[in-house]
């Protein structure tokens, strides 16, 4: 899934049907990321983190310039807890080559059982497995809907790997790369995922399978301009299906089993997060004249010059809707959360919380409303007859008092043995 | 998470340290727990790393896999845990009480009363994670369905003995760590969770070196200090201070430690594997001392009155295994008949129920949530007015008025419970507010007042007394009963081709290649 963005003139790019880069905007988030500095690519996991959280501007505008994130919270001082393990890199990559490596007959094999019954199978020599490569990531998306558009012109069975998409995230193209595509006879398409973690006596993972299929939909998302503009072209009527394929190792072994994965709801939820994301063009506009997120990179080309505390203003330059779900999806999550915890802010303890809290937003305002005798705050909310408040009274006398009946031992004072 | 625990955790902000969900300790802990710390290889399916693994703090028994691809070293390392595992479960199975139990005669049809083993104490496995337990459910999955060199003597790749024993007993408390409130399989962030609420969220508790260091910060450091170290912190070489409690590794461990050492292994340079084992234990070990850690801070909470009541219900489980493993019973199946799954769940809600009815009658912390969300009310006796109720028999029927400052949910005829003295429960339903003043609720008791015309003395409380009614029973019972598996309807799959004495599930294929 190694996908990349670029910020050069897109002129061959078929992001069919969208709105490309304005020059001017291109030209400001270059400046951005500094001069000479690489857009940074992103993928179809991190459009699915992306859409999780459609209200952090802070990451709609770093991913939306390509700035690498990883290393501006090096940068920053609080580096990612990141990085993949290259046992499972080898082991992904092994599964992968497994399963493609005959001509796609095993995974024909794979889909095909998963069609309702009746469908006629595909014969070994008659799916055509086009070459995608090309120069670039809009060669390659370009390829790609050439292929597609002959393959379904053409009627048969036709196997894409590695095809690569187009995206628009937050008003600028993104590219995205499925492990597989299949073209059916009957002119739809499915894509097809392959992941290395387990399906046993029939079942996986149920947060590895959710993030799939939030990675399929963004690459169900990238197909349908597509498919539109093939239909047109072919006169057919081409689907996108949306039950995904995922190919998971069967057991403890590492043959291929699969399931069908039904990503509509996915499907939605993505599209009408993607839709939300704040324009990248407002987000950069409303920032202060000169904002840059440049580390300004010694000549090891690894090690950040610019003063971490410039580069934290820059940063706190466009807000971020911080919650703990970030820290296992975004690079900057240490960052925010230290920022988030020495602002107070009660969606540092969960997402949830704030729903009891009512207009209360920091840890000292809720234990100050919460606190008997303390100086009632002029304004509606937080004020005494704010529901929250009167809840929040009601937990801490009870709290109060069943603690105050109890001795609970402290824990023991001793070298702990892990700090 | 309920209002009283976001304000505790709350206070745990403020406080710098982590502070009490609970006054008592509401998991039974044993004064003999096996700890088992694991680890797993990256990207692989049931390919363990290696363990500490053992009941003596001081002297736990490292296994490691130096190479988790090779198939003979993977089976002799699951050879070694049941030589740790087994003669631990193992232990606790002769020492029996004895219980009167009501059961079917197959003759009659009567219920008769007879006399079943009970097994005196059952085995306690904790490990450090949530994601331990996973793993616990996972090894044994990989082990029971595997054969012996005796159980077939012509099969490939025979596994070793007790491996298929070991899968099935870590199958069984995998299973039975599914039920609330049971104490056969634990976790230490669990456990520590239930305890007490830190300064951050719940995601966040989830690793043990972080929830430690809120609960129990080091000498002048705070807890959120000390949290953030154990995350983040690491070393000149990039190596966590805390390593991952597991069983997943650290991908810098993997990729600057392990991965090197492993080739050096592979080119069969001398002192290459105790070089692993070190590298290993020394991910392993911070992570045990952690969990004994835990136990230490748990032990120090006196144990719920009620905690006893579950842990006999985990003896139960223990022998009820112990007999099928006896019996010659085959493996658990790969996936449980519809009769089988529905009773599975229907024992769990009824479990959490339990549980949560347990919990608040034992401890006047987790009672305040009840009464915050309307579920209970205490109050003090104002005034009790004897009333018989009509009917032939006229028994008594007390009115007592309360004053509290408690907002249940009431309704009329919202039927009530409160513990005796004796430990019985007393049956009452809400009458009316006294003059619509809903912090004057009137009760009246139905029950718990001996057969008499008078009631039982201490029966019914006086004015003065602080009593604490509930809405929720204090006993719940399940649900309807269910067929059995061979009578299951056509709805549900109709009756399972196991029931009618069909082979048990084929071990999983063996293939000559060795695909890890």
């Amino acid at each position: 899934m190694n996908v990349s963005r670029d910020g050069r003139p897109a002129s061959a790019a078929p992001v069919a049907g969208r709105p490309a880069a304005t020059p001017s905007l291109r030209r400001r988030l270059t400046e951005l990321r500094g001069p000479g500095v690489r857009p940074r690519s992103l993928d179809a996991r991190a459009l699915a983190a992306l859409a999780a959280n459609p209200g952090c501007r802070r990451r709609a505008l770093l991913d939306g310039a390509g700035i690498d994130k990883a290393a501006l919270a090096q940068a920053l001082g609080s580096p990612a807890a990141y990085g993949q393990s290259q046992f499972a890199i080898v082991r992904g990559h092994a599964f992968e080559a497994r399963v493609t490596s005959d001509g796609g007959t095993e995974l024909l094999r794979l889909l095909h059982e998963r069609l309702p019954p009746g469908t006629p199978p595909p014969a070994p020599d008659e799916v055509a497995t086009p070459d995608l490569s090309a120069a670039g990531p809009e060669g390659r998306t370009a390829r790609t809907a050439l292929a597609l558009r002959e393959a379904t012109a053409a009627g048969g069975w036709a196997l894409l790997r590695h095809p690569m998409l187009a995206v628009e995230v937050a008003g600028s193209p993104a590219y995205v790369e499925p492990d597989a595509v299949v073209v059916h006879p009957d002119g739809s398409w499915t894509v097809v995922e392959i992941k290395s973690f387990p399906m046993i006596d029939g079942a996986a993972d149920a947060a590895k399978v959710g993030a799939a299929a939030r990675q399929a939909a963004v690459y169900v998302l990238a197909l349908e301009p597509v498919a539109g503009h093939v239909g047109a072209y072919t006169g057919r009527e081409v689907t996108v299906r949306d039950r995904v394929l995922l190919v998971c190792p069967k057991d403890f072994s590492n043959l291929p089993t699969a399931a069908a994965v039904d990503v509509r709801k996915q499907l939605a939820t993505t599209r009408r997060q993607l839709a939300r994301l704040t324009r990248v063009e407002d987000i950069a506009g409303a920032l202060p004249e000169g904002t840059t997120f440049d580390l300004r990179l010694g000549d090891d080309g690894k090690t950040a010059t610019r003063p971490p505390e410039e580069l934290a203003e820059a940063v706190e330059a466009v807000g971020a809707a911080y919650a703990p779900e970030c820290l296992a999806a975004c690079e900057l999550a240490f960052h925010c959360r230290k920022r988030s915890r020495e602002e107070g802010a009660v969606e540092t303890l969960g997402r949830g919380v704030r729903g009891e809290l009512g207009g209360l937003r920091t840890v000292a305002e809720v234990l100050a409303a919460a606190g008997p005798g303390a100086p009632e705050p002029p304004v509606a909310p937080g004020g005494p007859d704010d529901p929250a408040v009167v809840a929040l009274r009601r937990a801490a006398a009870l709290r109060a008092e069943a603690l105050s009946r109890t001795v609970v031992p402290g824990p023991r004072a001793e070298e702990p043995g892990c700090h | 998470m309920s209002l009283i625990d976001t304000l505790a955790r709350m206070e745990a902000v403020a406080a710098g340290r982590a502070q009490p969900r609970c006054t008592v300790r509401h998991r039974h802990l044993s004064r003999r727990p096996l700890v088992l710390v694991p680890l797993t290889t990256a990207g692989e399916a049931g390919a363990p790393l290696g363990a500490l693994v053992g009941t003596d703090r001081e002297k736990p028994a490292l296994l490691a896999v130096p190479q988790p691809r090779d198939r003979e070293l993977r089976f002799a390392f699951l050879a070694e845990l049941a030589e740790a595992v087994l003669p631990y479960t193992d232990g606790f199975a002769d020492a029996v009480e004895w219980e009167e139990r009501k059961e079917t005669d197959p003759e009659t049809g009567k219920k008769v009363p007879v006399q079943v083993e009970l097994c005196a104490d059952a085995p306690q496995l904790l490990v450090p994670s949530g994601a331990g337990i996973e793993f616990v459910r996972l090894l044994g999955r990989s082990m029971r369905f595997r054969r012996t060199a005796e159980q077939e003597p012509e099969a490939p790749y025979p596994a070793p003995p007790h491996v298929p024993l070991l899968g099935r007993w870590l199958t069984h408390v995998g299973e039975r760590a599914r039920v609330p409130g049971s104490g056969l399989l634990l976790s230490m962030t669990d456990l520590l969770t239930r305890h007490w609420a830190t300064g951050q969220s719940a995601l966040e508790d989830q690793h043990l070196g972080a929830l430690l260091s809120w609960i129990d910060p080091p000498p002048g450091m705070s807890g959120r200090a000390a949290a953030e170290r154990a995350e983040c912190a690491r070393d000149a070489d990039g190596q966590l201070l805390c390593p991952p409690a597991g069983p997943a590794t650290d991908p810098a461990f993997d990729n600057r430690l392990l991965a090197p050492a492993m080739a050096r292994y592979d080119a069969g340079l001398p002192g290459a594997e105790e070089a692993l084992r070190a590298l290993i234990e020394g991910q392993l070990r911070p992570t045990w001392d952690a969990v004994w850690h835990g136990v230490d801070l748990l032990r120090a909470l006196p144990e719920g009155t009620r905690v006893a009541e579950r842990w006999k219900r985990d003896r139960w489980s223990y022998t009820a295994h112990r007999d099928r493993v006896r019996a010659g019973e085959p493996p658990q199946p790969r996936q449980d008949d519809a009769v089988t799954a529905a009773q599975k769940l229907s024992a769990r809600e009824s479990a959490q129920a339990r549980l949560d009815a347990q919990e608040a009658l034992d401890d006047p912390l987790v009672m305040a949530g009840r009464r915050l969300a309307g579920e209970a009310f205490q109050g003090t006796v104002t005034a009790v007015e004897m009333a018989m109720s009509e009917g032939k028999r006229p028994m008594p029927r007390p009115l007592v008025t309360l004053r509290t400052d408690d907002r249940p949910q009431l309704a009329e005829g919202v039927r009530l419970h409160r513990p005796l003295a004796d430990g019985r429960t007393q049956t009452a339903e809400f009458v009316a507010f006294e003059g619509d003043d809903e912090a004057a609720p009137v009760v009246r008791l139905t029950g718990g007042m001996g057969r008499g015309k008078t009631p039982e003395p201490g029966s019914v409380p006086e004015p003065g007394d602080t009593v604490c009614w509930t809405l929720f029973e204090h006993s719940p019972r399940g649900g309807p009963e269910l067929p059995d598996p061979e009578d299951t309807p056509w709805t549900h799959g109709g009756p399972p081709p196991g029931a009618a004495g069909a082979p048990p599930d084929a071990p999983d294929p063996v293939t000559t290649e060795d695909f890890l």
